[in-house]
Order: C-alpha cells, then sequence, then structure tokens
C-alpha cells in the first residue's frame, strides 16, 4: 500500500517529504529539548516548588521578591557591565588583531591558529589558569611583574572594584579567536575592486579604513554584536571557576545573572523563583536581539 | 498474532521469570557519598564487612565530586533514580527534607531513647517534627593546627592559649619581604571561607558574651556588641595586625601545607591531608579561650535513608544504616578518617583523649554546638560578607553585622514560614 502511494507522487513531492523527514528530527529534538522547558519555565515561574514536594501557585509573587532584592539589581548591573565593557572591548580588540592580520602573509595561518585555540578551551580549564595568575605573591604571575615593576601588588579577584573586569579579561581572551576568524572573512569578503577604485582616487589608509572597511564589514559587526552581547549576558563559567567557592563574590560584586539564577535553583532549591528569573533573562535577551536585528536591517 | 513476535515474547517472558526467581533473595541497595579518598575507603571497608554478615543484601557504592554533590542528589531522587542511603551536610538536612529526598528514619530500627542517650546531644539537630532524619558515623570539631618549626623559630613554644595570645603569637610568626609582602602569615585566615565562619559564629560571638541565634533558632541574634567585638577581632587579623591576608597562597589550608602559615583553623578531616606532607612539622591544640571560656564548633555528616527506598530496599538500608553508625563503625572511621566517633563512648577514652592528633578535637566536642542550619549556604554567605565588608569596603564590624542579620533573618522567616 505504501509503495503504491509512494510510486503516485511526483518527485517534488517525494522530495519534501524526504526533506521534512530528515528536518523532522532535529524539529522534533528541539521541541522536546528545548522549546518545552522554555514555556514550561514561564508556568514554573508562577509556582513555590522545591523540586519534589508540591507545586504551590503563588501567582507573580516570585518576580515580586526578586524586584525587592537589593542583590537582583547590583546582579544586573553586574551583567550589563560584563555585556557593556566586554563586547565593544573585545570586538576593538578583535578588529584590529584581524585588521593587521589581513595584511601580513608570512605565518598568517599559525597566528590565526593561536589566536583561536583559546576559543576551544574549556572554559572552567582556563578560568582556573587566570585564576591563579591572580593571586596574591608569592604564587600569581600578574603580582609578580607588578612586584618586580616595583608596583604594588594588586588584590585583583579579592576586590570588590577589580573582581569583575579580573573575571571579565579571560572572558574577552577566550571568545577573541572566533570574533578574529569572523572579521578576517569579513574583511576578505569586500570586493578587491573598492580598494583599488580608492587608490586611484588617491584615497590614504586611514581614509580607506574608515570609508570603505568597517561600512562594508557593518553586517560583520552586527553579527558579531548579537552573539557576544547574548555570550556576555549569559556569562557563567568563569565567574563560578574563579570565585571563592563559586559564589560570584567579594559581595556579589562579581556575580551575574545565570549564577543567581543556579543558585535560587540547586543551592537553595527554590525552582519557581529559578525559573522567574529565568523569564526575565529571557526578555532582556530577547529585546536586546530584536534591537540589534532592527538596527541590521537598514543596508549599509 | 505473527510468530516472529509472539516466540520472542514467550521466551523473554520466561527467561524474567528464571532471572527474577534467581534474585528473589539478592537485593541491591545504593550508597552515595562524595568523593574524599579516606571516605571512600572507609565505607568500602564497611560494605565488605556489611555483605559477609548480610548474605543476600548487595551495596553499591557511588561517589561523586563534592561540588556536584547536592544537585546530584536531588536530581537524581527527584527522578526516582539514586541512593537509598545517602550522606549529607548536617546543615543540608532542612533543605533535602523540605524537598522530600529524604523519609525518617523507622522508631524500631532506631528507637530514639537509644539515639539520645548514645550518641552527642548535638545530634538532637537532626529530630524534627517528632522524627529522626539521620544519624552521624563521625563528627568534626575545630581546632587550632600550629606549624611546631616556625613557632620555634619566632621563640615560640606551645600554641595560644587565649584570643589575646593568638594575636601576639601571629604578629610574631608573620615575614614579610621588603617590599611589605608576606612571605609567611602568623594566622591564615581564609575572609570567612573553609571553617572560619563558623570559627566567628559559634566560638569568637560565645567567647565574647553573646550567641548567635536566639534560643529557638527563629532569630539571629549575633548583630550586638559581642558579635561587633567578634568580628573585630576576626578582621583586626588582616586589618589592623596584618598578620595575613585572606588570599594568599589560595586557601589557609594551602598557606599551611606549604609551610607559609603558623597557624590555620580546621577540623580533624585535615589530619590525614597534613600528616601527608613529610616536611610539614604540625601540632594540634585547642581553640584558644577568653576570660576563662572555651567554645568549639561541631558539625558532622550524617547517612538518611532517601524517599526512594520501599519494601525490602528500605529494610536492607534501615541494616546498612545501623550497620556503618554501629561502635565498630565508629572506631574504624576514626581510624581511617580522622573524625571522631559520635559516640560519647567511643570517643571519649582515655586513650583517644590523650592521642596528640585527636585529643585536642575530642577535648573540644565536650563544649562544641552545632549550629542548626536552615539553609547552609545563604547563613555561610552572610558571615563571609559581613568580613568582606569590613575588610574590602572598611564598613564598620557593627553596621557589617546589622546588614547580614537581616540577609540572615530573612533565611529563617522563609523557613519558619513554611
Amino acid at each position: 500500500m505504501f509503495v503504491s502511494f509512494w510510486n503516485k507522487l511526483s518527485i517534488n513531492q517525494k522530495l519534501a517529504i524526504t526533506a521534512w523527514l530528515f528536518l523532522a528530527v532535529p524539529i522534533v529534538f528541539y521541541v522536546c529539548i528545548r522549546f518545552y522547558p522554555t514555556f514550561e519555565a514561564f508556568y514554573v515561574s508562577t509556582l513555590k516548588w522545591n523540586l519534589l514536594g508540591a507545586k504551590k501557585y503563588i501567582g507573580l509573587r516570585n518576580y515580586e521578591k526578586i524586584f525587592a532584592d537589593e542583590d537582583f539589581w547590583l546582579v544586573l548591573l553586574n551583567t550589563f557591565k560584563y555585556a557593556g565593557l566586554g563586547v565593544p572591548i573585545s570586538l576593538f580588540i578583535a578588529f584590529c588583531v584581524a585588521y593587521f592580520l589581513n595584511e601580513i602573509t608570512r605565518w598568517h595561518d599559525f597566528i590565526r591558529a593561536l589566536y583561536f585555540i583559546p576559543f576551544l578551551t574549556t572554559a572552567v580549564a582556563m578560568a582556573w589558569v587566570w585564576k591563579w595568575f591572580y593571586q596574591p605573591l608569592p604564587i600569581g604571575y600578574f603580582n609578580f611583574f607588578l612586584n618586580y615593576l616595583g608596583i604594588a601588588q594588586q588584590p585583583f579577584l579579592k576586590s570588590v572594584t577589580q573582581g569583575l573586569y579580573a573575571i571579565m579579561a579571560p572572558a574577552v581572551w577566550a571568545g577573541l579567536g572566533f570574533q578574529v576568524v569572523i572579521f578576517i572573512a569579513g574583511i576578505r569578503a569586500i570586493p578587491r575592486s573598492y580598494y583599488e577604485a580608492a587608490e586611484i582616487d588617491g584615497a590614504g589608509r586611514w581614509q580607506i579604513l574608515r570609508e570603505i572597511t568597517l561600512p562594508s564589514l557593518k553586517p560583520t559587526v552586527i553579527f558579531l554584536t548579537v552573539v557576544s552581547t547574548i555570550g556576555f549576558l549569559r556569562i557563567f563559567d568563569q565567574v563560578y571557576s574563579m570565585t571563592t567557592n563559586g559564589d560570584g563574590g567579594p559581595l556579589n560584586t562579581t556575580k551575574p545573572i545565570v549564577l543567581m539564577i543556579y543558585e535560587f535553583a540547586f543551592d537553595e532549591f527554590k525552582i519557581g523563583r529559578a525559573s522567574a528569573l529565568t523569564v526575565i533573562l529571557f526578555v532582556i535577551l530577547l529585546v536586546i536581539s530584536m534591537f540589534q536585528l532592527w538596527l541590521m536591517r537598514k543596508k549599509p | 498474532m505473527n510468530r516472529y513476535i509472539k516466540k520472542p515474547i514467550v521466551a523473554l517472558a520466561a527467561g524474567i521469570v528464571a532471572l527474577s526467581a534467581s534474585l528473589a533473595s539478592a537485593v541491591e541497595i545504593e550508597y552515595w557519598q562524595y568523593t574524599y579518598g579516606s571516605r571512600v575507603k572507609a565505607i568500602d571497608a564497611l560494605i565488605e564487612t556489611f555483605e559477609a554478615a548480610n548474605p543476600g543484601i548487595t551495596v553499591k557504592h557511588t561517589n561523586f565530586p563534592y561540588a556536584d554533590y547536592r544537585k546530584k542528589v536531588a536530581i537524581a531522587v527527584s527522578a526516582g533514580d539514586g541512593p537509598d542511603v545517602v550522606q549529607l551536610y548536617y546543615g543540608w538536612l532542612n533543605d533535602y527534607r523540605d524537598s522530600g529526598l529524604l523519609q525518617p528514619l523507622s522508631k524500631e530500627a532506631f528507637p530514639h531513647a537509644s539515639i539520645e542517650s548514645d550518641f552527642f546531644p548535638m545530634v538532637s539537630t537532626m529530630k524534627v517534627d517528632g522524627d529522626y532524619w539521620g544519624l552521624p558515623t563521625a563528627v568534626r570539631a575545630l581546632a587550632l593546627f600550629y606549624n611546631k618549626d616556625l613557632f620555634a623559630a619566632a621563640g615560640l613554644s606551645g600554641a595560644p592559649e587565649t584570643l589575646d595570645e593568638m594575636v601576639e603569637y601571629a604578629k610574631k610568626l608573620t615575614k614579610k619581604d621588603s617590599g611589605g609582602n608576606y612571605e609567611v602569615v602568623g594566622y591564615a585566615t581564609d575572609g570567612g571561607a573553609g571553617q572560619e565562619h563558623h570559627f566567628m559564629r559559634e566560638v569568637l560571638t560565645r567567647l565574647y558574651g553573646g550567641a548567635p541565634y536566639s534560643d529557638d533558632g527563629t532569630k539571629v541574634t549575633y548583630n550586638d556588641a559581642a558579635g561587633a567585638k567578634a568580628l573585630k577581632y576576626l578582621t583586626d587579623f588582616q586589618m589592623t595586625h596584618k598578620t595575613g591576608a585572606s588570599g594568599f597562597m589560595n586557601r589557609g589550608q594551602d598557606a599551611f601545607k606549604a609551610g607559609k602559615a603558623g597557624m590555620v583553623l580546621d577540623g580533624s578531616f585535615r589530619i590525614n591531608t597534613f600528616k601527608k606532607v613529610e616536611e610539614l612539622n604540625f601540632g594540634i591544640a585547642e581553640l584558644p579561650g577568653h576570660e576563662g571560656n572555651r567554645y568549639n564548633f561541631a558539625s558532622y555528616w550524617i547517612n538518611g535513608i532517601s524517599s526512594k527506598a520501599e519494601g525490602e530496599k528500605l529494610a536492607a538500608a534501615n541494616k546498612f544504616l545501623q550497620h556503618i553508625t554501629s561502635d565498630a563503625a565508629m572506631q574504624l572511621w576514626l581510624d581511617t578518617v580522622g573524625e571522631l566517633p559520635a559516640k560519647p563512648a567511643i570517643a571519649l577514652t582515655d586513650e583517644n583523649q590523650a592521642h596528640p592528633y585527636f585529643g585536642p578535637f575530642i577535648r573540644g566536642l565536650g563544649y562544641a554546638t552545632a549550629t542548626a542550619f536552615k539553609s547552609e549556604k545563604p547563613q555561610r554567605q552572610a558571615i563571609i560578607d559581613a568580613i568582606d565588608m569590613v575588610t574590602l569596603q572598611g564598613v564598620s564590624p557593627s553596621d557589617a553585622l546589622n546588614k547580614v542579620a537581616k540577609d540572615e533573618q530573612e533565611v529563617l522567616d522563609e523557613y519558619y514560614d513554611n
């Protein structure tokens, strides 16, 4: 029966069915593993639930508690600091590296690979190495160099003012490889003829960079901004690995929103409140992504 | 029915019947704890003697790194999987109990009268709503570890007896280079992490005449003059006396292990860690007292029965729990892990009390209290935050305590709200 049905179909219908058959696998997977839990989180966020006991509907109480918690506002500010500073800094460095790397041909591949290695390294392993770099004397490299130069030791991770930046540095470094590779691809995709025309017109290096390279890279920049903004807003591994007991300290000054979610869920078993915070993060990510996509909508 | 389906089904059914008949007398229960070399060894030894004494019951021993332990247990049990008998920190009891991960111990297998007469009184914290929820094999107390070589070099003999002596000794032991950087810290502080928050809460606060919580455990009371004195004492090591900084050599115990710290506070479980370092010549003393008083903090890991165990597994779990909290198990635990027996009759023998390493801890048990944690992590964080406020932000000790007492009170209120 099936065979006769199949034989009656046109080539196009057969192609469509085959395509959907293959697509069904990831669709089912995503619906079950990603989308269903995502929507479930909205429901759980209205519950008081400790993972095992009875679920109690409490309306928006979880949200009220979160907004009334001054730690939440500090954590939100931290999260925006990670993204607001981490994204421009990493894009600027990545562009500079990509720009100059593109100029050289000797060892180009080797250097590019060097930049890419941190991206492949486990964040936790890297965070631990950096944690040791930041140690006070007699262990830490950074303080060893500062001391060698006659500069006073710095507390780095043990400071309420330096901690966040000390954690941001390895996060920027880790993402650099990916950004450099995308930038190089972007730069290479710009038609040579633009540059040739500009050179004939007598444009200088700086002018070419400003008038041709940067505007042509706009889609690349926006893509990287979206991707790395989301990445920084979700920062977790580095903070969890580099702070004492993974507490986002000292005094919550390095704690990002994801770590707070984790603590609610798995240290205090407040699944409802953790879900509420997840929904808040979801909304933030959604708004920021939509805004960035709206920027991209305009053609360069 | 198609014969290709029918035949295998019949064969399968026959197989299942045969298999279950042969397994009828065999029960397997699972035991979970976190990975710590000597604890794993001790439990393996106890399982061996248990299985020999109880043919037909096997115990599967699983252990996880400490960092993942709590959530693995929570997730596994809530999925109907995981351990029948589980080890947990006594301070987590309420979290576990509220989450329905544990079942109360049966009164027949564990009569309350004998628990209350045999175990140290601090075990009573495990009685909630008229039921016991777990029993310890061992208890721990705090003591002062000191580096004998550094003491001798500084002209000191024997450990400090009082809080004031401890400061004086710490100053003599501290060494700095020309740039003012620490080479050796007199007292290795952890800024409240590790065991130090217990020292602040249960020892210093009481030594200065205060109490960390109200008698019924519903109110935070360390935010008074006594608490402020205690916090000032602890933070002055970093701020005023400059005899050490949190983070030096990573953790206090690491600094001590490397021979770069004169004194450090820790539990009896650290004895074996330090004993492994050959170059380290260390002594152990009771925690310093103040104005003739001494206090100590006791803590323990309990073994509970998870809500998943039923029927013959529950019966086997009860037997196993009896076995690992027996007198023989406690002596084995002391010898293997270095944690102190949970029953005075076994702990307080003359031989144990005179032991150069265990002695100070066991004597400390006599005047120790165990904090009745409602939710250990945020309560620990409160003390760490108070210390950070004083050392990093220059907040006064009393303001810092007022702030964190408010945070911790919320944790208590939330618990009693339920």
